[in-house]
Parts: C-alpha cells; structure tokens; sequence
C-alpha cells in the first residue's frame, strides 16, 4: 500500500488498450483469458437457461410447460452448450490461458497467436451451434449416438454437430499450446517438482486434449457426412455398426470427463494449500495423480456400453480399468483432506467451494464406482442416478472447483476484492441448492425413473418437485455470486498483489492486475511449491 | 517493454519477445510441430479403427472392394507422393543453405507433383462416379455388381455384392479424402511459404517454416503409405 496514492495510473494489461479491437485483436494470454470469461458466461447462461426451463416441466408428473419436442430440444442444447461450450473449456480456457505463464514464470504462452485463434475457432464453433438451436434445436441427446443423429432426426444435427467439431479443435489447439508452454517456457529455477499442482494439472487435461478430441473431430464428421452425403458408415442396413459410433465417441468423451475435472483438481490443490497455510500433503502423488488418471482414463471409456451389445469379457475388463480409475482420484481426495489435518483452515469463499466440491466429488466418484459394477450398472444404466452422477462430478465437482477458482484469482485478474459475506452466502446457497437439486434424482434413479423422459410415473414426483426447488436456489446462488463478483470491479481500492497471503509466481512476481508483460522484473524461482514458512509471501508489496 | 535479456543471447528480429532466446523459440515450435502431428495420428486413428471393424467383419466385401480399384493409378500417385517427399527434403536442404531460388524451385516441383496425384485421384473418383459406386450420393447395385465382377480375379461367378460392400467405398471415400484434405491445406501452406521466401523472410538459420512444412509434408505422405495397402492391395 506504499506508493499507491501518489503514482497517476499503472499501466496494466487491463488498461493497455480500451478499445474492442485492443481486446478482439490481442494475443495477450491474460486478455484471450478474458475473452474466454465473457463467451463463456453467455453460454453458461443459455445452458442454465435451458435446464431451468425443463426443471420446471419436470416439477410435476404431466406435461404442462413444453410439449414433448421441446423438451427433448432443451435437454439437448443444456447437455450440447454445458459439456462443450462451457465445461470443457472454462478452467482452461479462462484460468489456464491466465495462469499458466503466470504461474511458470514465462511472459506468454509459446504461441501467442495461436492462443487468439483458439479463441475464434471456439466461438465459430459455438455460433454454429446457438445457430442450430436458433434455427429450430437438436433433439438427440449431447451425445449425438446413431441412429439418433442419423436416421430418425429431422433437425440440424449437421449443423450443431459441425459446431462441436469446430470447438474440439480450439481444445486440441489450446492443450498443445500448454504443453509447450509447460515443456519449454517455465522460468529458471522452476524444475518440474516446483510447478504448482495446478500446472500439473493443466498438463494431465492437455495430453486429453490433444490426444482424444482429434478422435471426437472424426467421430462426428462421420455422422456429419451420414447425414449429408448419406455415407451410412453406422447405418445398419449397410452392414455399419451403431455401436461403433458409440466407442469412437466415448473414446474421447469419457477422457473428456477427466478434461473437465481435472483443470477442477488443480484449482482445489491451489485453494486447500493457500487456506491452511500448509504444503499440500504428497505433493509429488497429486502430481501424478493427474497423469495417472489421464493415462488410465484414455481405457475405461467401455463402461458405457455395458448394455449395448459388448461382450461381457470387454465388458469385465473396462470394469476393472474403471475401477483403478479411482485410486488416483483417491490419492487426491485423501491428501487434501490430510492437509487440512492440523492446518490454519481459513474459510474463505473460495476454501467454502472447495471444501464443498471434495464432498460432492466424492459422492460422484463414488457413485461411479456404483455404475462401474457390472451387475448394478444394468439396473441403473439410463436412469437418474447416472444423471445424478455425472452432476455431482460435472457441477458438484467442476462447476464449484470453476467457482472457487474464479473467487481466489479474481482479485489477481481484476485488481479488486469481492465483498466476501456475500461472495459466502453465495457458496452456502449453491452448494445447498446443489444437493437439493440432485441428490433426490439417485433416490429416484434408483427406483426406476428413466432419464430424458418427459411424462413420468407419478410416484416420482416427489423427487422431481424437489429437485425442481434446488435448481431454483441454485439459480439464487449462482446470479448472487455472479453480482459480488461484478460488483466489486465498481470499487476503487486495489486489493495490492497478494491479498490472500499465498505462494505463487502469480501472487508474489506480479502486480494485481498484473502488468501486460507479466512480471515487472525477470523471474528467478528458488523455493518449492507451497511453502507457506516462506516469509517473503507475507510482505505486501 | 524492457529487453533485460542477458549479454549472452542478442535479440534477433525473427526472435519473438516472449521467448528468452532463440533455442527456446525453435525448440517450442518444434514439440509443438510433433504434438499436432500426435493429434493428426489420432484423428486419422479414428478412421483405421472403423476401417479394421468392418474389414474383420466384411472380408469378403474388402477383397473384392480392393480388387475392384485401379492398382496402376494407385501406385502411379504412390510413387508421385514419395517423390514430392524427395522434393521437400531437396527444399529444406537449399534452405538450409540459403539458396532462395533452389527452395522456390523445390517447392514448386512439391506442387506439381501434388497436383499430379489430385489429377489421378480425381480421375479415380471419377471413374466411380461414372459407375455409380459412390454411397449415398449416385450408388447402383446392378452397376457395382457389373464392375466388382469384371474386376473380382476369382473362378467362382459373383452373383451378389458382398455385405458390408458400400462400407468399403464409403470408407475409401472419407479416408482418402480426408487424405485430400490434409494435401489441400499443405498447398495453401506451401504457397504461403513461398510468398514469405520470395521476400527474404528466410536465411540458412532461421527457416523453421520451411522445416516444418517437410515434416507436415512427410506426414501426409505417410499416412497415404498406409492407405495405399488398405484400400488397394488388401
């Protein structure tokens, strides 16, 4: 708090240019992070939008809202815009793009135009598909299977399914981007083993990312030119296969589901060492954790067709591979519970998230090893519970790791702090509303309640209206952290470089917000991850 | 900006500010030249895998689909794409020596033998398309019949087209094109290093572009290496 009052104005990132060309023509990392911030938004909000109007339909036994194309049009653009346009891309695409060089001690990425370009392959990608949705929706499911996509749907699968190819390559380019910058940028003293968890984490999901999606590209492409040339490489009645569509996707879209949460692992890694105060417990199995689970998640995507006609020795195996899956989860979630052991827990909103998503994360994992077992995964295949499931991995475990992650660098990327009650009621009321909203669907699913249908058996009811009344104080609890976090860019006060007290090249080496390139002066790294004894972290600058 | 760079490493123009010196900005493109080539090995992983499903349960379909393709064209342009992988090497080595018309020479030889092997295949496609052998766009099952049985090497008569057949050319389709594709994007960026060697943007240590386009080239080289066997000779 020095020499604030007197200087006349910083220059920094965020004011090196005001104009929308300055920001729509930037190769800046932390301003493509940005750009990412601002679409991402939009489209969370149209994937919101969508699931809130089912919920309604859903609150009761009989149709009253939408009819039934509707529903199946909704259901589909909330799975479309949420998997591809806002979970896949948020952490990376946001705090990884922000991060990453911060983190490592480089100036920018190794290429800074192609980060742009990731950037507009992302958003042509996703106005093709909110063209398609414009034009009269998708109703095949997210996950476009055959016949679905090709023979019995007259709407704009082409269209929305082009959409999704074109994103995938903006993933692939921004993994590769990464893996370089890991490889080949970080500053010198910064040896592999002094990378924050976080950039471990980013690298895990680039390997996904560059080695699954391309497999994805292909997938739909072939769907695409079933469906406009009439090429039937699924189409039964030419000898293809369906169920070859449906391996070919899950060999990227389960790896997928480990592209989303683990950027979400990085984020909790990096909040639990800053809110206790402690190195996080087994540092080195953390890290590899990450790559563990990329590694093995490249060979479980089996398990999803455990009632589609596999055989039952493919079957045992993917079981099994799916399994091992969860010992390196476990590792995590044991040594970030054994570093709040003894720690100074500070429960800060961003710590609230955190401690949050190692619940929920826990029941969904849990609940995967559940699906994993053959013999209960053919009662509960297609019902709630795995809608259930995957929700409480996808938002109990990476919408609230994506939150908590925005709430502790919030104040790095805009210089401001976020009025922190309310930053908390936001959490408590999301994580509330979260539970409510989903854990009556794994009563429900295990009951017998078929996912994606629209009329239900009135028994369920109960269920749903719950269900229905969570996703509404989740909405609360969203838009009230969304106002917080807005609403501090309206104050005057800095919150000066490192307001949590953390470790980090991030915190320590660079101003808030920091400045376009980066760190005022060359960064040298001489102390390992996390280490909370230095007392360096703890002057002001 | 502050250039506090070390008294060691001067900053050269070709040098991008972001990277401390020059190794490290070759050595960054070049592992990010061999990850996009990964991505490239998985995306085209995607088609050999559904073309090995169908081939284990088609055979029949893939003998006579690969015997009823024309073996001299498919070897001519087999021999005209490896040659184009010479010309692209005889490219990096003028480079490398900073002789800038050699490489433009090079280059151009690279092109037409390139278009060489789009006239052959275009000849190929289409001969099927006068044959009524493209799935879903122009197929006919008495046509295909005629044709796959003038072809079949076999003593048996053909009476019937094998199952699975239309898979085999949908797939020689969406393999090769995609092949095509791969080609038509190395010529528009064999063209744009052209216009950058023409102005000099290139001395004997600092060509990356030039370098990486043979890798690129190589690449898609490679992958008609394998397609050749599997659509042809199998």
């Amino acid at each position: 708090m020095n020499s604030k009052e007197n200087e006349p104005k910083k220059l920094t990132y965020l004011n090196a240019g005001h104009t929308v060309k300055s920001w729509l023509l930037s190769v800046d990392h932390k301003r493509v992070g940005i750009l990412y911030l601002a679409a991402m938004t939009v489209f969370f909000l149209i994937g919101g939008v969508a699931a809130g109007l089912f919920r309604l339909e859903l609150a009761t036994a009989n149709p009253d809202v939408l009819d039934n194309d509707t529903y199946n049009k909704l259901f589909t653009m909330h799975g479309i815009i949420m998997v591809f346009f806002f979970l896949i891309p948020a952490v990376p695409g946001v705090l990884g793009n922000f991060l990453v060089p911060l983190m490592i001690g480089a100036k920018d990425v190794a290429f800074p135009r192609l980060n742009l370009a990731s950037w507009y392959i992302y958003m042509t990608g996703g106005m093709c598909t909110l063209a398609a949705i414009l034009l009269g929706g998708v109703d095949t499911g997210w996950t476009f299977y055959t016949p679905y996509s090709s023979v019995y749907a007259d709407t704009h699968v082409i269209l929305a399914g082009t959409g999704v190819f074109i994103t995938g390559f903006s993933s692939i380019l921004t993994g590769l981007n990464f893996i370089v910058t890991i490889h080949k940028m970080r500053a010198p003293g910064m040896r592999w083993l002094r990378l924050p968890l976080f950039i471990w984490a980013q690298y895990a999901t680039s390997i996904i990312n560059v080695l699954g999606t391309p497999v994805l590209a292909i997938t739909l492409l072939l769907v695409v030119f079933e469906r406009a040339f009439g090429f039937g490489i699924f189409d039964p009645q030419r000898g293809g296969d369906p169920v070859l569509y449906q391996h070919l996707f899950w060999f990227y879209s389960h790896p997928a589901v480990y592209i989303m949460i683990l950027p979400g692992f990085g984020v909790i890694s990096e909040v639990i060492a800053c809110f206790t105060r402690k190195r996080i417990y087994g540092y080195e199995f953390v890290a590899f954790s990450s790559l563990a689970i990329a590694a093995i998640g490249f060979f479980v995507w089996g398990h999803h067709m455990f009632t589609s006609s596999q055989s039952e020795y493919a079957a045992l195996i993917f079981s099994v591979l799916t399994y091992l899956v969860g010992i390196p989860t476990a590792i995590k979630i044991f040594n970030w519970t054994a570093t709040l052991y003894k720690g100074s827990v500070e429960l800060t909103a961003p710590m609230l998230y955190a401690l949050g998503f190692i619940g929920l994360f826990m029941i969904g994992g849990l609940t995967g090893i559940f699906l994993a077992t053959m013999s209960i995964n053919v009662h509960l295949h297609d019902t709630y519970f795995v809608v259930a499931h995957f929700h409480y991995v996808m938002v109990g475990g990476m919408m609230m790791a994506w939150l908590s992650g925005m709430h502790f660098w919030w104040p790095k990327m805009f210089g401001k702090m976020y009025n922190e009650f309310w930053a908390r009621v936001g959490a408590v009321i999301i994580f509330f509303g979260f539970n409510f909203t989903f854990f009556p669907q794994f009563i429900a699913g295990y009951m017998g309640m078929p996912r994606r249908y629209h009329v239900y058996d009135i028994a369920y009811q109960p269920f749903q209206m719950l269900s229905t009344v969570g996703a509404f104080f989740m909405g609360i609890g969203l838009l009230i952290s969304f106002v917080t976090l807005m609403s501090s860019l309206l104050k005057k006060e800095n919150c000066g470089r490192n307001p949590w007290k953390a470790t980090g090249l991030e915190w320590n080496k660079a101003d808030s917000p920091p400045d376009p390139h980066n760190y005022p002066e060359p960064v040298v790294v001489d102390v390992e991850a996390y280490d909370y004894t230095d007392e360096r972290i703890y002057q002001d600058a | 900006m502050s250039n506090t760079s070390s008294t060691s490493t001067e900053h050269k123009p070709y040098q991008q500010h972001h990277f401390d010196s020059m190794h490290q900005q070759t050595q960054s493109t070049l592992l990010g030249i061999w990850l996009f080539m990964a991505q490239e090995i998985l995306f085209f992983g995607g088609l050999f895998t559904a073309y090995t499903v169908y081939r284990i349960l088609y055979p029949t379909a893939w003998h006579l689909g690969a015997a009823s393709q024309n073996l001299w064209l498919g070897t001519l342009n087999t021999v005209v794409l490896i040659g184009s992988s010479v010309t692209i090497v005889m490219a990096v080595h003028a480079a490398r020596h900073n002789q800038r018309m050699q490489v433009m020479k090079w280059f151009a030889l690279t092109l037409i033998l390139g278009s060489v092997f789009f006239g052959v295949k275009a000849m190929e496609y289409g001969t099927k398309w006068d044959h009524h052998m493209v799935p879903g766009l122009r197929w006919d099952d008495g046509h295909a019949l005629h044709t796959i049985r003038e072809h079949a090497h076999s003593d048996t008569e053909i009476t019937e087209l094998p199952p699975g057949i239309q898979l085999y050319y949908s797939l020689y389709f969406v393999m090769t094109g995609m092949h095509a594709l791969h080609m038509v994007i190395g010529f528009g960026l064999a063209i744009w290093i052209m216009i950058k060697n023409a102005r000099g943007c290139f001395n004997a240590e600092y060509y990356p572009h030039v370098e990486y386009f043979g890798l690129y080239w190589h690449f898609v080289d490679i992958v008609w290496i394998f397609l050749f066997p599997l659509l042809y000779l199998v």
